[in-house]
């Protein structure tokens, strides 16, 4: 820390000048996450920072705006609700939140139905698809439950429902299925899993339920898919999350977590806080925090309503198409993702002898494209995917530029010769020995590309 | 010809805000609505209902910062759409954030070297940042156990009454059983003999708060040290501690730099601090600091790769802000060492002020020291007429929100105020505040008495009741049902 203060203009200026070095978060084709929202909504937004949305007694409109959209989304997946009855739920700071707490609710619920039958209770499993985004991977380690992962393979990069119906033992806390995998944007068959589980449980007794991270998924499919059944149409369905800041349409920084209904959300894990004389029940991991993005959470689902949302929707599938289609044209790429789902474009080099994906990546980076490259997760890694998310900001022309960005690299790509295998114990390339700057140049790319199997094998799929 | 066209009546996209049928309509409560409405008409509506919440700069009742230099709120709203763990897409932000934790834990006098990376992480809070820590005790306390073929199934943690709820979560969530030491009447905060006494073979942790929320009180980190340190000479168990700095640690390194708390002593390996109570930054953020890389275990890190460097992280939260973490990093560079200590001489100062001018009314027992986190508890001397709930209410019409609340097991006969004080509190307001403490009481002193509700007989001092005096009577009634079950659930945030 440094021991003297400084002006204030002159910190600004300071921070802001280094920050520059960020990447554009409007070219950042990685995230889901929501980059763009309306000067009003930002208005709001500034208005209310200084506000701690834990204090409710202190700013009970706002807390009242929560249990709003708490309502508003519970109904929006379905929940079996009376008129005007309140939704269980809440608002978290993300998916991972929203994740730990409903997987902590179906760890109680299964501990006590094993200590009333006088069974052991400590070894609870989950399981989940090996396409699972990290957050189940903390949950699992963070509360003590193994993760029985259902491997993908080649062509298949979802959660095989029969797969997971196998797995589930009499250890089973629930089994998760994802709606918009972050890989490949799909929507897993939930209803598939929710029959073959019905199935089972019939058999077994267990009566295994279903959580549904539908973090991407959520916010789409009731405004695209509306007949697709996913949500608490499936009575085995007992918890659904979503991140309000992926196609919710707010900032990083909100997410919600509904459940069907009170006996789903054992009493002993919420906390009472009391406000205003009227009992507030709490059960989130954070406590101070922020509110303005559930302000502008609510300013989102009044402001679009629902013919709004489909529009944002309808909008990101055809700017997808778009550059499904251009990058299809280019023939020199297969599409992985399907039409259905996230709008997103997965999509590896059909010939990636001379060149991989890491590279197209590198080299759309000089364009300012910020491009994912992933290697599939088990079994699948020697699939390479470059993925890119298509956001309510992403406009046509913004596709259209990109696809012939692409276009750029490649034909640049084409020229470069092909990367050296490090042979470092020879020091020759092709039989000639090596100058001192070819030897340089060798020993760079080595580190590179070992950096590169570094981050292949351990990166974790963040987005 | 001319030909002149008249406004349209249906033209609504002219028509002003309040003039609209959108006002017309109640917003939506249950159901997401069908149409969708102009963004002028969405931002006014929202912004009036929300004028009815308490104004943040008067909620006496909060430790989290409520105002910031407008330079800062440029910069937290140029970065608001930066997801914080995209740490590849934005290495600057990133790297911010590993500057805080460093200053941070040097601030906190961890044994580092020069230019060695401390061991740490921004959180969303202290909430996130304790249960962090309490997950690396656990995961350690478990691996030792299981090395020593000890059964490990029954983990507990030794804390005083005066926790925040965030223990209490901690404990029930991860299965960790909560020893509470318990108050007394004048002594607010854990006792470290008692502490001691209660730690056995499954305690994983001894946690000590600095700044209890009750009284700001600082607990004696110092004696829990040694004494503990003592007991594990005998036990052989280790028993590591935990230090709450939620409030305390932006405090003590500046007011009360002799004080020993932190990483000098030996059995801390842990500590956290919320960057938004004195860390002077909005809320959303907190901070947790290890001692050394051996206080964390390895298996609960995850590594993800950014720019070709390794960087480990151990969070619950996932995608949030940035703005939090680039606002800490401005005021720590903004403010500096010596800016920090004169924000904190400045709340200490006007901390006193509050403090004799309440003490010179004559009604007030000040239940608070004066070191510690810069705030005022007390009590009424007499509340068999009128009780402090009593005067929190009343004081609220004057736009002052201030809390009431009953101490925890074995206090709970006391109730206390309390007004904290925060950066943005100036000499000026603790005046005011002070004459407008006066007028409660004077109006509270002309007010009868509450009514006892004896409900059987339908009598008042032998007297048959009115209607009237029955309604009246049913309402206090109710009131004080109300109160007293808020007072014993009522979880001091």
């Amino acid at each position: 820390m440094p021991k003297n203060s400084i002006p204030k203009e002159a910190a600004y200026q300071i921070i802001n000048d280094e920050l520059k070095f960020d990447g554009n978060p409007r070219l950042n084709l990685a995230s889901f996450v929501t980059t763009w929202m309306e000067p009003e909504c930002d208005k709001l937004m500034m208005e209310s920072i200084n506000k701690n949305s834990v204090e409710m007694e202190q700013y009970p409109v706002t807390t009242d705006l929560q249990n709003r959209c708490v309502n508003m989304i519970a109904r929006l997946f379905n929940a079996p609700l009376g008129d005007g009855e309140a939704a269980i739920g809440v608002g978290t700071v993300g998916s991972s939140e929203a994740v730990m707490l409903a997987g902590l609710a179906f760890k109680r619920q299964w501990q006590n139905k094993r200590k009333a039958q006088g069974l052991p209770y400590d070894k609870p499993n989950i399981v989940t698809g090996a396409n699972i985004q990290v957050c189940l991977e903390k949950f699992a380690r963070y509360f003590e439950v193994e993760l029985k992962e259902v491997k993908l393979r080649e062509g298949y990069y979802v959660m095989d429902p029969e797969k997971a119906v196998e797995m589930v033992d009499e250890n089973t806390i629930c089994v998760v299925a994802i709606l918009g995998s972050t890989l490949t944007g799909e929507f897993e068959d939930v209803k598939l899993l929710n029959d073959l589980l019905v199935e089972k449980n019939k058999k077994t007794g267990w009566d295994t339920p279903i959580h549904v991270d539908a973090a991407s998924g959520g916010f789409i499919a009731p405004f695209l898919y509306p007949e697709l059944e996913w949500d608490f149409r499936l009575p085995l369905v007992k918890s659904i999350n979503v991140s309000g800041h992926k196609y919710g349409l707010v900032y990083a920084g909100i997410g919600w977590v509904v459940w069907r209904t009170k006996t789903d959300l054992p009493d002993e894990l919420i906390f009472n806080i009391n406000y205003l004389g009227a009992d507030q029940p709490t059960f989130t991991l954070n406590f101070s925090k922020g509110s303005s993005q559930v302000i502008a959470q609510y300013y989102q689902l009044i402001r679009l309503g629902f013919e709004g949302y489909r529009n944002v929707m309808d909008t990101c599938h055809e700017n997808m198409m778009v550059l499904k289609q251009g990058l299809e044209k280019t023939g020199r790429f297969n599409i992985v993702s399907k039409v259905n789902g996230v709008p997103l474009v997965a999509f590896s080099l059909k010939d990636s002898s001379l060149h991989n994906e890491f590279e197209v990546a590198e080299m759309l980076r000089r364009f300012g494209w910020i491009i994912p490259a992933y290697k599939m997760p088990a079994d699948a890694e020697h699939v390479t995917v470059l993925r890119v998310v298509i956001r309510d900001d992403f406009s046509r022309n913004l596709a259209e530029r990109l696809v012939s960005d692409f276009e750029k690299v490649l034909h640049e790509l084409d020229t470069l010769p092909v990367r050296i295998r490090a042979k470092m114990a020879n020091g020759k390339v092709n039989g000639v020995k090596k100058t001192a700057e070819e030897m340089q140049r060798e020993v760079t790319s080595y580190w590179k590309k070992f950096v590169e199997n570094k981050k292949t094998n351990k990166n974790t799929i963040t987005k």
